[in-house]
């Protein structure tokens, strides 16, 4: 007996559903024989990972706090991809994001007002899209390859936080390390459960999910997004403007990305640091793809990436797991969901 | 140095065992690293400590930790998950902790924390450090004794007090034993890349560098000494086997003794919030052997440095010190206090380069 690949006629929808989760139950069963090979019990492994972090109150509001970053970044990227616009430098649009929000904050220092957190969120909004629109301009003018010029920008956007870090915004009382002072009391996010750290950036990215959705669904700008990215011929007899749909791809990108920024500075942070984001620019491509690039998956998908950080701290303290366990589960993950997608346009055929 | 080790913790286990009757519940500490362990470097010398504080106590003590926590949102995380599963004291090794570790030290009244290399203390945080600037010291004396192009190359990570202090002091102990001696300074902006620590190494040697010392965790620029035929001095861990012939000394972290001693506290319950800064002479730092190669009484100097500073009658930092422009930094026969220590931020005096603003 042997297996064949044949070819469907259209894309299979029940498969773009199904690929996710057919990904998602190999990773469990791939690393069960992983937790085994290592000598650990693997079901009490999978229960470090999967159910411990989500046993008590504080736990699923550090999901949130977690996941909120990866969501708000993942649902930008997913506009550009949807319409092939690469944009793999959110991490340094982040970067702007925070140093414009959290600098607005430390230029600010002392002010009490309701209005500074709100200008904040604006000035990160601002900073992500001033970044982004840089491969835009260049893309547009000069028909530059985004992927390139978005992802060196981010080494650019982290040398500026650098510099700003250890020099003109290093907290004057701080031994000249290098870290900002903490930002005062309104410019730090609401917390939204007492007790824990959920602010309100999770609302404000699911709010942000919807928005997304309704947009891409029912607005024309989503269905010439779609048209551009599936199209490119098409759009253009139709008289889409495919300049226009970069800009405004990589415009939400980088806004988002941007604002993803601010929330981590003005929430969890409380400063800005030398390492603002451990790479949820990189991450969220992740999430982005395993999420189908749908506003809705985006959002379980993000709560899954999160989980996989969360597990992975609690298997080390608890079982005394190696770190890396970690970075194999998110690696094998996104391995059986690219193998996964290969059942969208092919069907498995015994052949006797 | 495990047997250094071994003595430290028996001696201290023994007291503790006299001092009262085992715990029933053992008490749990936990660590939280910036890096992987690995083999060598800032989490591995950590993780010995901890092994350290394994074997001392026994059933007494139940340890965890957890690895490549980032500086960031996430170390809250990490830090309130150790304290949410029980551990009674938990050490944060790193300086971007300081601000988590006290804010969720806040939180949870009843457990000790300690932070390594900040400067915010709490009635339940305690700070630690070592004087690593006493083994540059050394480290200088010996760079300074065994060059012959009387050029010592210099890879330094970011441009804080911690590590301009380091250059500070090796340089003045350099200078001390060869008044001809200069410094070629190159800041990688890392404190751990492999490639980039390499290629500072092979710059400083292309420009008459026949020495390398590194405030960075790496053996690249070591390994990269040994193929050029020059000297180099390790850091953190004992680095010889990265480089043989090429590695001078070693400048080893010692944790486990300081670990031991705060976990017996909080086992006896005599646990207090305190701010140590120990060096030599609080055992904090070790010497690797010495390479072969060096004349005996460069090493007898060295030596009988890293004794005076242990005993306390040398201070690296002894005056007359000034700065780069001239200005007095310490006076003729005193020697530095420890405020101007933790906030140096200027080159003395001799150091031919502008530090990075």
């Amino acid at each position: 007996m042997a297996l064949r690949f044949e070819a469907r006629g259209a894309a299979s929808r029940a498969m773009v559903l199904g690929s996710p989760a057919i990904a998602v139950v190999l990773t469990l069963a791939a690393s069960l024989a992983m937790f085994a090979s290592l000598g650990t019990d693997p079901v009490r492994a999978l229960q470090a990972f999967f159910i411990q972090p989500l046993s008590s109150e504080r736990g699923v509001a550090e999901l949130m706090v977690k996941a909120t970053p990866l969501i708000l970044i993942a649902l930008g990227l997913s506009m550009g991809f949807r319409a092939n616009v690469w944009n793999i430098g959110a991490e340094g649009q982040l970067t702007l994001g925070a140093l414009a929000g959290g600098g607005l904050a430390l230029a600010l220092y002392g002010h009490e007002s309701p209005l500074l957190l709100p200008l904040m969120f604006v000035a990160g909004i601002a900073g992500g899209m001033a970044w982004a629109a840089i491969p835009a301009f260049l893309k547009t003018r000069f028909n530059t390859n985004e992927i390139l010029t978005s992802l060196m920008l981010v080494y650019v956007a982290i040398l500026l936080l650098s510099y700003l870090i250890h020099g003109p915004w290093r907290d004057p009382d701080g031994f000249n390390f290098p870290e900002s002072r903490l930002f005062h009391d309104s410019a730090r996010m609401p917390v939204l459960l007492q007790g824990t750290r959920l602010h309100i950036g999770w609302p404000i990215a699911l709010a942000i999910a919807a928005t997304a959705w309704i947009l891409l669904a029912r607005h024309i700008v989503g269905f010439q997004i779609r048209v551009v990215g599936l199209a490119p011929a098409a759009a253009s007899f139709a008289g889409f403007s495919r300049t226009r749909i970069i800009w405004t791809t990589l415009l939400a990108g980088g806004g988002a990305a941007g604002l993803a920024g601010v929330m981590e500075v003005a929430g969890p942070i409380g400063q800005i640091v030398p390492v603002v984001s451990p790479g949820y620019g990189f991450t969220a491509i992740i999430v982005t793809f395993l999420g189908r690039l749908h506003p809705v998956g985006v959002v379980f998908a993000g709560l899954l990436m999160a989980l996989t950080y969360l597990g992975g701290e609690y298997a080390q303290i608890t079982m005394n797991l190696p770190n890396a366990v970690t970075g194999v589960f998110q690696g094998m993950l996104l391995f059986f969901l690219l193998a996964s997608d290969v059942l969208i346009r092919y069907r498995i055929r015994f052949v006797p | 140095m495990n047997t250094v080790h071994r003595a430290m913790a028996a001696c201290l286990l023994a007291a503790g065992l006299l001092a009262g009757p085992a715990q029933a519940e053992p008490l749990k500490v936990g660590f939280v690293y910036v890096g992987p362990i690995g083999d060598h470097g800032w989490t591995y010398q950590h993780d010995q400590g901890r092994l350290a504080v394994e074997e001392a106590f026994g059933d007494q003590v139940e340890t965890s930790y957890v690895e490549n926590v980032p500086e960031g949102a996430d170390a809250d995380r990490v830090i309130a998950q150790l304290a949410e599963t029980g551990h009674g004291l938990i050490f944060t090794t790193s300086f971007g902790y300081m601000n988590p570790t006290i804010r969720v030290a806040e939180m949870y009244p009843d457990v000790h924390f300690e932070h390594a290399t900040g400067y915010k203390q709490a009635d339940n945080v305690a700070t630690y450090s070592a004087r690593f600037y006493e083994g540059r010291h050394v480290a200088g004396l010996v760079a300074g004794s065994v060059t012959e192009s009387n050029v010592i190359g210099y890879i330094a990570s970011f441009p804080i007090p911690e590590v301009v202090r380091g250059i500070n002091a090796a340089f003045l102990a350099a200078r001390s034993v060869n008044p001809d001696v200069s410094f070629k300074i190159v800041w990688v902006s890392t404190w751990f890349d492999p490639g980039k620590e390499g290629d500072a190494a092979k710059a400083l040697i292309d420009q008459g560098a026949d020495v390398i010392m590194q405030h960075t965790d790496s053996p690249a620029a070591l390994q990269v000494a040994q193929d050029r035929g020059v000297w180099a001095v390790g850091q953190a861990s004992d680095m010889t086997a990265f480089g043989p012939d090429a590695h001078l000394v070693s400048v080893v972290n010692n944790w486990a003794a300081y670990y031991v001693r705060r976990v017996q506290a909080a086992l006896d319950g005599s646990w207090g919030t305190s701010d140590t800064w120990g060096g030599f002479g609080a055992d904090m730092l070790l010497l690797s052997a010495y390479n072969k190669a060096i004349p005996a009484d460069v090493i007898e100097m060295a030596d009988a440095a890293r004794a005076a500073i242990a005993e306390g009658s040398l201070h690296p930092f002894t005056g007359p010190i000034n700065d780069q422009d001239g200005n007095l930094l310490v006076a003729d026969g005193e020697v530095a206090d420890d405020g101007m220590l933790l906030g140096m931020s200027v080159y003395v005096e001799g150091i031919e380069a502008t530090l990075p603003q």
